[in-house]
């Protein structure tokens, strides 16, 4: 009931870019957008997952109080970014989304995006609902827990969504040189 | 007197004959037989209801039939794979054969989530389902008693291709709880938290580094084979992933 309202409530605030979406064809049923889960990004504002829809997205978890594996996962986004053209950074977007939305504020997710100096065209910030991190975290085929210092145990890997959603490729291989396989994979979802 | 008897008796009579709907964990300190890195001495199980035995086919194909988004035809493959509710005989209909008293099983974690969800409750996490495991008919903890677990060490012996059980027609545990041995697996909320895959195990090059930070698990004690396969068999699984033998029960919060 609780998921209910908040699936209504959802829809009436994105009645008008849903609206304008309604030529594009049914989300594919192997789509993570077919989870409705809604985040907020670090402007504050909320938006709906399959709001990314219409891109190919980069897509990992982290959360910003992260001292060792967390930079890498961004080093890793950034990388590949770098391996890219222009025009075929144009097309990738790229989600981080938190596994610790009770500290990751919008303030803290700003922060965090001066600090590491990220396009906040390109680069999306997100604090997901408390009750969706694990089912979210399950669609990437990410698995974590809290740990008694405040800090998570999580899987450290880059996602590749294309368009729709669906999940393309995947590497552990965060920081450093691009895995050239999933580099590969990226360019390939690219082309337009 | 004899009516304060009566009185005293009531309560213990109750929780010993109802088997569906849910039981008062009172919780407490914990000893689990997880090891975290990060994490020494007792658990803190806070108190929480949880069901007296695991959800049937019946229930389930209630559930399925008020939110047909769940229907097996019908739901997205990234949220049940393809063997989700592969032994009924129609999406949305059981056989006459017994099938609607037996544990539900080949259900997602998804699924299992939804239903928990609209009944207003969740799924019980590791350590609340381990807690209440740990009893039998008689003690709170029977962990110690090698004949506990030497039964439940029978039942993983057995084939499991044999049909199922009633749900719930096994003895009740000291909770009034029952069949958390003997009958099916068991999903946990934080099923993705039991992070023992030995994928990260050997290796020294940190581009693979696959955790964040510290915190590894392993088995304190490695006589408990009820806990010891459960970690081992939930920390394999994927969230759409089902199995013949796994199904599940809701807890909820006490407020």
């Amino acid at each position: 009931m609780k998921r209910l309202m908040l699936l209504l409530s959802f829809v009436a605030a994105f009645a008008a870019p849903a609206a304008a979406e309604s030529t594009k064809p049914p989300l594919p049923r192997d789509s993570v957008y077919q989870l409705a889960a809604y985040f907020t990004d670090a402007q504050s504002r909320r938006f709906a997952w399959n709001a990314k829809r219409g891109q190919p997205q980069l897509v990992s978890m982290f959360y910003t109080s992260c001292k060792f594996v967390c930079p890498m996962i961004v080093d890793g986004g950034k990388a590949i970014e770098q391996s890219l053209s222009a025009a075929e950074r144009e097309r990738l977007g790229v989600t981080l989304i938190s596994l610790d939305p009770a500290r990751d504020t919008p303030a803290v997710l700003l922060r965090m995006r001066q600090d590491r100096d990220l396009d906040p065209v390109r680069w999306t910030l997100a604090r997901p609902q408390p009750q969706d991190v694990r089912a979210i975290a399950g669609l990437l085929g990410i698995r974590y827990r809290a740990l008694a210092d405040g800090e998570f145990n999580h899987t450290t890997v880059l996602v590749l969504l294309d368009a729709d959603g669906r999940v393309i490729a995947r590497t552990e291989h965060v920081g450093g040189l691009p895995d050239p396989v999933f580099l590969a994979a990226v360019r390939r979802t690219l082309v337009p | 007197m004899r009516a304060l008897l009566v009185i005293c008796l009531l309560p213990l009579v109750a929780s010993a004959g109802e088997v569906t709907g849910y039981a008062r964990i009172a919780g407490g300190d914990f000893i689990t037989a997880l090891k975290y890195e990060d994490a020494r001495g007792p658990t803190k199980v806070a108190p929480f209801d949880i069901m007296r035995r695991p959800v049937t086919n019946a229930e389930f194909l209630a559930f399925v039939t008020r939110n047909p988004a769940w229907r097996r035809d019908r739901v997205a493959p990234v949220f049940a794979g393809p063997d989700y509710l592969a032994h009924w005989p129609a999406p949305a209909r059981l056989s006459p054969d017994g099938l609607g008293g037996q544990p539900v099983t080949r259900v997602s974690w998804y699924a299992a989530n939804a239903y928990c969800e609209e009944q207003g409750a969740r799924l019980p996490r590791w350590f609340e389902w381990e807690y209440v495991a740990a009893a039998d008919e008689t003690r709170r903890d029977a962990r110690r008693d090698p004949a506990w677990r030497e039964r439940i060490l029978g039942w993983y012996a057995r084939p499991s291709s044999r049909s199922l059980p009633r749900s719930g027609a096994q003895a009740a545990n000291a909770y009034g709880v029952r069949d958390l041995h003997g009958v099916v697996w068991e999903w946990t909320d934080d099923y993705s938290a039991l992070l023992v895959s030995g994928d990260n195990r050997n290796q020294g090059d940190p581009d693979r580094t696959q955790f964040c930070g510290a915190g590894a698990l392993s088995i304190d004690d490695r006589e408990n084979y009820a806990v010891l396969m459960r970690v081992a068999m939930l920390s394999s699984l994927g969230g759409s992933d089902t199995t013949m033998n796994l199904g599940f029960r809701c807890v909820r919060e006490v407020r």
